[in-house]
């Protein structure tokens, strides 16, 4: 049987650009219908035979021609594909008990139902199963690109800077948790849906921060995993037990922060920092729909962090600077540092006390802050330290340069220490 | 690490009465400092105390009000984490209550145990 599923695409992508975006849309799809006919112990089995329906477009396609309609040519494979493994392997039919025992001819009869609703509601499932607290997080994420988006295993070991033995590995890992774990392909009981809604939003939010802030310097992957992550939300959005008010203020979050996606990375692939960025490269649609998310997000009276942190993505959308827009980014972030607490929120609430008018406070705040082995620390401290003390400001920037680990940080810090040596200080 | 609450109190009869500018940036003071103990990890929870209440005492007796005989009554507290009382004695310096003629009372939390 195809194994190690979803290295050929790549190998596909000099013949057709249609097969690998059908797979990108349609593999999920028909891997989450079929799991959630086999059951999650099964994935594997279902990954292949979806595996080996695109193997077969492949071939067919290039030799005869595209078929009409491409999508229901691999459902109609993918079902008959089904069908002739169950046939051949009665131990699996009777294991996943199927269709209650019936001989093996009415199999054929079988419904493998791949209409719009089974779909939905079967990747709808598979979100929760995936994004399960059980299973490690990064193992989350892996599973998710891999079942829910339709990564190959190449893509998803370029977006973490690995191999793809390591990746393999990982997911082989996290599904024999799944099988160990005995996790079900359901729909959480309604007293259960809040909780495990948390935990799906924490998975999706990693997800997009890992295609945000990612070291990769491939633009294109780092932008798929941003908007792998909104579409997965996207659906949570538009399903009626999960249009929750932290859904949408979500997806509002991602929306704004994808605004900048143009924006913040460089043609050589440097990181533009939010002063320095253009702002006309700013998707103005993509802050429209932010605004419609956040909209949608003020309904009922639980304020999460998703609705703090889309609000201070909102304020950093608006173009136009002021002490007000600092003031307010301030406030969101002292309230969202009470929620919860993380050393990055706590910098960037330090740098809006700055730009709030405070510069001096900001610096005594920041001096309290004990992030003493992190980089951004030093960097925040040596851009407060700019306007009052240009050596000590260099000081704190060459400290900085010692702790950073990545060769686009670096060349950040080196562009501010080159900028405080020609800047003026009034001091 | 100890828990310590810093508890809030003031003779509010005596206090002006705020405008709302002034009640807005009253209300800033107190973000701005409690926010800053939260961007140090030290923050465990807040809240502020009504002057709506009463009080009961043995016998039955309920007197209206949480300030029966003191003048001053506690407005609120705010729950930190810290190695010791004179390091929360230090968060407690920035508290704006002290501005307004109010003073906090620093107290190391015990937990339980049964």
């Amino acid at each position: 049987m195809f194994s190690k599923s979803g290295c050929f695409v790549l190998a596909m992508s000099t013949q057709e650009s249609l097969i690998p975006h059908l797979f990108r849309t349609e593999f999920s799809k028909i891997v989450s219908v079929l799991t959630r006919l086999f059951g999650l112990t099964h994935i594997e089995i279902a990954e292949d035979i979806t595996s080996e329906a695109f193997l077969l477009a492949a071939e067919t396609w290039g030799s005869k021609g595209i078929p009409d309609n491409p999508k229901a040519w691999l459902y109609a494979v993918a079902k008959n594909k089904t069908l002739d493994y169950i046939k051949r392997n009665q131990l699996f039919a009777k294991k996943i008990n199927l269709a209650i025992q019936h001989e093996l001819d009415s199999y054929s009869e079988m419904d493998i139902d791949l209409s719009e609703k089974n779909i939905i509601d079967s990747q709808l499932q598979m979100i929760f199963a995936i994004c399960n607290p059980s299973i490690p997080v990064e193992a989350q994420i892996g599973l998710a690109l891999r079942i829910l988006c339709g990564f190959g295993i190449e893509e998803i070991a370029n977006a973490f800077l690995t191999n793809k033995e390591t990746i393999n590995k990982r997911l082989f890992r996290a599904k024999e948790k799944l099988r160990e774990e005995r996790i079900a392909i359901e729909f959480p009981n309604p007293n259960q849906l809040i909780n495990r809604l948390h935990n799906v939003l924490s998975t999706i939010y990693l997800l997009f921060n890992e295609g945000y802030y990612s070291q990769s310097s491939n633009k294109i992957i780092s932008k798929d995993l941003c908007f792998e992550a909104m579409r997965l939300n996207l659906m949570l959005a538009e399903n009626n037990l999960t249009n929750l008010p932290e859904v949408n203020a979500l997806m509002a979050l991602m929306c704004f922060h994808a605004s900048r996606f143009e924006a913040r990375i460089g043609n050589t692939g440097e990181i533009i920092l939010y002063e320095d960025q253009d702002k006309n490269l700013w998707d103005s649609a993509l802050i429209l729909k932010g605004e419609r998310f956040m909209n949608k997000a003020a309904k009922g009276n639980q304020i999460s962090k998703y609705h703090l942190e889309a609000a201070i993505a909102y304020w950093h959308s608006q173009k136009n600077d002021s002490l007000q827009k600092w003031e307010n980014i301030l406030q969101l972030y002292n309230r969202l540092l009470q929620l919860e607490y993380s050393p990055i929120a706590a910098l960037n609430r330090t740098y809006a006390l700055s730009k709030s008018g405070n510069n001096k406070a900001a610096i005594f705040e920041a001096l309290k802050l004990n992030l003493l082995n992190n980089y951004l620390f030093y960097s925040l401290l040596g851009t407060l330290y700019l306007q009052e003390d240009k050596i000590l400001a260099i000081k704190n920037f060459e400290k900085a340069l010692t702790l950073v680990t990545s060769e686009a940080e670096r060349n950040i810090i080196l562009k501010k220490i080159a900028l405080a040596k020609t800047s003026k200080v009034n001091t | 690490m100890k828990e310590f609450m810093l508890i809030f109190r003031m003779d509010f009869n005596g206090a002006a009465q705020l405008s709302p500018e002034q009640m807005q940036e009253s209300v800033k003071y107190w973000q701005d400092w409690i926010g800053g103990v939260a961007a140090q990890g030290k923050f465990t929870s807040t809240n502020q105390l009504s002057s709506v209440g009463k009080t009961l005492k043995p016998g039955g007796v309920i007197t209206d009000g949480p300030y029966a005989e003191v003048k001053e009554i506690v407005g609120g507290y705010l729950n930190i984490k810290e190695d010791s009382l004179e390091a929360a004695m230090k968060i407690a310096e920035g508290c704006p209550i002290l501005h307004v003629g109010g003073n906090v009372e620093v107290r190391e939390i015990t937990p339980m145990n049964f």
